[in-house]
Order: C-alpha cells, then sequence, then structure tokens
C-alpha cells in the first residue's frame, strides 16, 4: 500500500472519504485507525457497509497501525488512512516516521469548540496539539474534498479564511 | 440550524429525510409542491455536524416526534451511518438509502399503510424510476 493520504474525520468512513477521495485518488484501502472500532465488530460490518466494491477496509488499534505500517508502505493498491479524531493521529505520527503529512477533512461541531472552517472546529486544546506536531515534523492541512484548496495549519489558526 | 421547517408542520411526521447540504429540504419541498404533504418529513442535513451530533438529532427527531422511518441519500454517507446506529437501539426504525424524489412520493401516498410496508414500497418505487433515456440517432 501508498498512503495517499492520512486523514482526521470524525465522520470516519462517509461520502466524502469513500466518493470525493477514493474516487479520483483510485483508492483501493482504507486503513481505519481507531481503538474502539478495532474491537468492535458491529461497527466494523457498519463501516465495511459503507465501501464499495473494489475498495477494502483495514481496521486497526494505533498499536496495530504502527507496527504494520513499514509492512503496509510501498506494496500493493493507494491507501487512505483514516482516523477519527486528532489525538488518534497525534500518537500515529509519534510512532511512525510514515505519517509525516496530515489532512484535516472534518472535525465537526462540538462544546468547547471554536469554528475554523465550515467543517473544522477546534478546542484550544486541539489547536496546541496540532500546532505541536507540525512543530515535531508533520505538515497539515485543511481541506474537505480534493477540488477545494488546501488551508496550511498557520493560515486555519490565524482564522483568516473562513470560506 | 439543521432541522429544516417543513412547510405544512401541523401535519404528523412519520419520517426523517436526511442528507448532504440542502438535500433533504429540496426533497422535501419538491413533496410539498406536488402534493401539499410536506409535513409528512422531518428534513435535516448534516451540515457542520459530525457523526455523534447527527446520530443524536436522529434519536431526538425520533424520540420526540415518533417517527420510524430515516430516508437517507448515500448507502455510504454519514446520515446513514448514524441511522444504522440509532437502528441498534431502535430496531423498529427503518431505514431506506438512496433516496429519490418519486420514492417520497410514493411513502406519502401510503398514510393508511404500517410504515414499514410504506417505507417498503416507496424504495420499490424510488427504484423502479431510476431510468436511463438515450436520445433519438441522429443520422
Amino acid at each position: 500500500m501508498s498512503v495517499e493520504v492520512c486523514r482526521i474525520d470524525d465522520r470516519l468512513i462517509h461520502g466524502q472519504v469513500v466518493v470525493g477521495w477514493g474516487q479520483p485518488l483510485g483508492i483501493g484501502l482504507i486503513v481505519l485507525v481507531d481503538d474502539s472500532v478495532a474491537h468492535s465488530e458491529w461497527e466494523q460490518d457498519l463501516y465495511r457497509m459503507g465501501v464499495p466494491p473494489g475498495m477494502d477496509v483495514a481496521f486497526v488499534s494505533v498499536h496495530e497501525a504502527i507496527e504494520r505500517l513499514p509492512r503496509w508502505t510501498g506494496e500493493g493498491p493507494r491507501g487512505l488512512l483514516l482516523t477519527g479524531d486528532i489525538d488518534t493521529m497525534r500518537r500515529l505520527t509519534e510512532g511512525s516516521p510514515l505519517v509525516r503529512t496530515v489532512n484535516l477533512g472534518g472535525i465537526h461541531h462540538s462544546p468547547g469548540r471554536t469554528q475554523r472552517l465550515r467543517y473544522i472546529f477546534l478546542t484550544p486544546g486541539e489547536e496546541a496539539t496540532l500546532k505541536m506536531m507540525e512543530a515535531a515534523g508533520t505538515t497539515i492541512t485543511a481541506q474537505d474534498v480534493p477540488a477545494t484548496r488546501p488551508v496550511p495549519l498557520a493560515q486555519l489558526l490565524a482564522g483568516c479564511d473562513l470560506t | 440550524m439543521n432541522l429544516e421547517e417543513s412547510p405544512a408542520a401541523a401535519e404528523q411526521p412519520r419520517a426523517i429525510v436526511a442528507g448532504h447540504g440542502t438535500f433533504s429540504a429540496g426533497l422535501v419541498s419538491a413533496v410539498g409542491a406536488i402534493t401539499g404533504r410536506a409535513g409528512t418529513f422531518v428534513a435535516m442535513s448534516n451540515t457542520g455536524l459530525g457523526a455523534a451530533e447527527i446520530e443524536r438529532m436522529l434519536r431526538e427527531t425520533i424520540d420526540t416526534l415518533g417517527v420510524g422511518v430515516i430516508f437517507t441519500d448515500l448507502p455510504m454517507g454519514s446520515c446513514t451511518m448514524a441511522a444504522r446506529k440509532v437502528q441498534r437501539t431502535h430496531p423498529a426504525v427503518v431505514l431506506v438509502t438512496g433516496t429519490n424524489l418519486a420514492t417520497l412520493l410514493e411513502f406519502v401516498m401510503h398514510v393508511d399503510l404500517p410504515l414499514a410496508e410504506a417505507a417498503e414500497r416507496a424504495a420499490a418505487k424510488g427504484r423502479e424510476t431510476l431510468k436511463l433515456h438515450e436520445g433519438p440517432r441522429v443520422g
């Protein structure tokens, strides 16, 4: 697998991921990294239902992902690595040198979060985590679908682009 | 605000229509224009909502209004995923994916039927109306 996109999206597998990114990039494997889903058969069945024929999905914990990423890299289908929250992606970037570019695809409203883009809402703690990840060498941009312009983290946090 | 207002609000809602952008509001508006029965549906948009919020909104609407059917747009969309999670605790709720206008029009025509049966007929009608018509051959 060549990892084409490492995406944070609290909706996990849904239309933007499968159709918006999956089709134009020719994604053949979605690696859903989530400690809870990795141990929940019914949730795996649910997300499997959302994956079209020709696309596979692997459900792994953070630990398993870090262990298996070197083996996945470079062989097989084009892949999209997906987490539902920032902290899970932070753990991946800290545990694997192979995760160096992160796409903020959808972090939606919840109490304590401030809107940064139409599809990105962040708490002060989440903003600090993202800054820390970038300072450690991860490139972070926000982009919900491929047809839109990626917004660099600094610009996102400066609040100068709410389109 | 993601719960769209239905023009004929006095009517007892029987189903939720949930989808991306203004998909639901548009379909429900079209149902109103054709039949005057837009109040059969509660229109919901997933715009700006995370998975947990979509699920919470579906649950609240079901518990408050007692609706028994959820119509969604994409079979792999976030509204469908949320609806499937709701079904874990509300197994009587019926989910129809790939909804189009014909689906909803058929549903409103069967207020006399149990919800599950009306939903089944609606899904069948939606499938049946999706057709490709080629233009006349030239030359």
